[in-house]
């Protein structure tokens, strides 16, 4: 990102502004096409917009459990789930095993499903014969609070 | 049976005037338990109306024990024994997944119309390529993104394409009732005319849209079984013996165009009531103002078919076609405090709903009420329909709770005076002059109404407290 050197967006001239044409950049531009929202003003930043890629397709859960501890996930921790990001190799994922969710990392060797741990006290989880493993969607964010959520945790308050 | 679709280019088939898509979730409240209950996948699991009265959802192993649609769960409850999993209804959940359905599904057509909580028709005309591929790329994401199972049917009109549904759906539920290649994703529009007026013919007339339980027998006597026969039948006789209605859909079966979207042949199973402004609207009290009226009209409609609600959708959204206006579209699920076809109960809710919706700086062009959960209004018992259908019929075209607070005080006042002090403090008493947030509201509707939800999942996806736990 920066910022042009020369006005983009000139106002257009008032008939009795002629003599004072006003310029107008307050904006740093991402080079490319020129946003059409810059004539918004400032946005307050949205953690929506930075945190939600797939709006429809995101969902958050809460995390029990420290087997993910290493990678940075512990328990009571949120992370933002987007279903709409294709699962590869090496991604933290929520998968589905033994109809339970379970948040690990995705291990694809030669097309083998497994889900790693991240903490040497957990085995990994490896399907057999007739059970089935499926990856319900992909940890986009963890979302780790250092004070209470007032007011949003529902019943507690 | 690749001999039923036309051979593309063997004849100089007219491009298609128009096509339709019907988008259907499958045994949707089910669907969306088991996004966040996966052990319940491959279970027999049902959906009870709001106080665990009958069931108002079937996964395909309930329906295969036996349980219709609509049974009592008193009749059903000793099926348990055979491993089904009864819920009880959680609009909060199966109202945001529909707005993400219906966004998603908005996303692949010019133009959409919502027809109810999981059901929308998308219209592909003038869009090139391949609709039936598009049909299968919308299906695919609705499962990848939402885990939602769904039908799609295409057709060059709305009933064809609604018929194209049920297609797509008995054939992939029960195989043989028609051809396998028209499972999930059918589109009428692809069948040679030999091939179309066939199924048409293993079709029963009842299935068609806006072909009630009622006019069949009626249809039968004429000789009119088959959706075929019908769409055979001469129109200016159905129009003469039944109505102008009929005589459209008779012709809609030919490929006629006759409804757009937004026009309907039948009754509906939820009650939609939603407008565009003429004008943007900026204000909250307006919107409030607009909202009590929209909720007033859906209880009108509420009473004329004899049914109750037992939940509301409230949303709106400012215009896309407006790009350089800040966008949002917003919705929300509420219970409704027990089963009812009250306009004030009703109007108040909507108002309720839309002052958490809003967002001021935003030029609102569209807002409406969906009213869910309908059942009819004699399954709870003699006093609760009677608390709700009472009312004098008038009172539903004055109703303007927000404007005129007397008015609204004469009638809570009315309403505690006959059913007990505090009655109507459920609404506006709770958070303290703050709109109740849609969990509090079923709690408080618990605790008044002496509600029955005991098999209630938490609001996975509206309540911050009822995230799913996952294990790390």
């Amino acid at each position: 990102m920066y910022s042009l050197p020369y006005p983009l967006h000139p106002q257009p001239l008032q008939p009795d502004a002629a003599s004072r044409p006003v310029w107008q950049l307050d904006q740093t531009l991402r080079a490319g096409f020129p946003s059409p929202a810059l004539d918004e003003g400032a946005r307050r930043i949205d953690l929506n917009e930075v945190l939600v890629r797939h709006p429809e397709a995101t969902f958050v859960m809460r995390v029990a459990g420290d087997s993910m501890r290493e990678a940075g996930i512990d328990e009571g921790d949120t992370v933002v789930v987007d279903r709409a990001i294709r699962p590869a190799h090496g991604m933290v994922v929520v998968a589905v095993f033994d109809g339970e969710f379970t948040v690990k990392r995705l291990e694809l060797r030669a097309g083998r499903p497994r889900l790693l741990a991240a903490n040497p006290s957990y085995p990994a989880i490896e399907p057999r014969e007739g059970q089935t493993l499926e990856i319900w969607g992909v940890v986009a964010h963890c979302i780790k609070s250092f004070v209470p959520m007032e007011g949003k945790s529902g019943r507690a308050g | 049976m690749p001999a039923l679709l036309a051979a593309p280019g063997a004849a100089p088939r007219r491009a298609p005037v128009s096509s339709i898509a019907l988008v259907d979730g499958n045994n949707f409240y089910v669907s969306c338990e088991r996004v966040f209950r996966p052990a319940l996948a491959g279970k027999p699991v049902i959906v009870l109306s709001n106080n665990d009265g009958c069931a108002i959802s079937r996964s395909n192993e309930a329906k295969a024990l036996g349980v219709r649609m609509g049974q009592p769960w008193f009749q059903c409850r000793a099926l348990q024994a055979r491993g089904l999993v009864a819920l009880s209804a959680n609009f909060a959940l199966y109202g945001d997944l529909s707005d993400r359905m219906m966004s998603i599904a908005g996303s692949f057509a010019p133009r959409q119309e919502v027809y109810s909580i999981d059901e929308c028709f998308l219209d592909f005309t003038g869009v090139p390529g391949d609709h039936r591929a598009i049909g299968r790329a919308l299906r695919a994401r609705l499962q990848q993104w939402l885990g939602l199972p769904s039908c799609v049917g295409l057709g060059p009109t709305k009933t064809l394409a609604k018929l194209a549904n049920h297609v797509a759906k008995s054939a992939e539920r029960k195989p043989g009732s028609y051809p396998a290649e028209l499972a999930s994703v059918c589109d009428l529009g692809q069948l040679a005319p030999d091939a179309l007026d066939a199924l048409l013919a293993a079709t029963p007339v009842a299935e068609v849209w806006g072909v009630g339980r009622r006019i069949e027998a009626a249809l039968q006597a004429q000789g009119i079984a088959t959706a075929l026969d019908l769409k055979r039948a001469d129109p200016a006789a159905l129009r003469a013996r039944f109505s102008v209605v009929l005589e459209k859909t008779a012709r809609e079966l030919r490929g006629l165009r006759c409804l757009d979207l937004d026009d309907q042949p039948g009754p509906r199973q939820q009650i939609l009531v939603s407008r565009s402004f003429g004008d943007p609207v900026t204000r909250l009290d307006d919107l409030q103002q607009a909202l009590s009226r929209f909720a007033s009209r859906a209880a009108e409609k509420l009473r004329l078919d004899g049914q109750l609600a037992g939940a509301m959708t409230v949303f709106l959204r400012t215009s896309p076609f407006r790009p350089q206006d800040a966008q949002h579209s917003a919705s929300i699920t509420l219970p409704l405090p027990g089963p009812t076809a009250d306009t004030r109960k009703l109007a108040d809710t909507a108002v309720r709903g839309i002052a958490q919706l809003f967002r001021p700086g935003h030029r609102y062009a569209k807002a409406g009420v969906m009213l869910l959960g309908l059942e009819a209004a004699g399954a709870q018992g003699a006093a609760q329909a009677e608390l709700s259908l009472e009312l004098p019929e008038d009172h539903a075209g004055h109703s303007r709770p927000t404007r005129d607070a007397g008015r609204l005080m004469a009638s809570m006042d009315a309403l505690n005076r006959r059913f007990g002090a505090g009655t109507l403090r459920v609404a506006a008493a709770g958070g303290g002059g703050h709109p109740l947030r849609a969990g509090e509201a079923a709690e408080a509707g618990r605790a008044r109404w002496g509600m029955r939800r005991e098999r209630l999942t938490p609001q996975y996806t509206t309540r911050w407290g009822d995230r799913v736990v996952v294990r790390g």
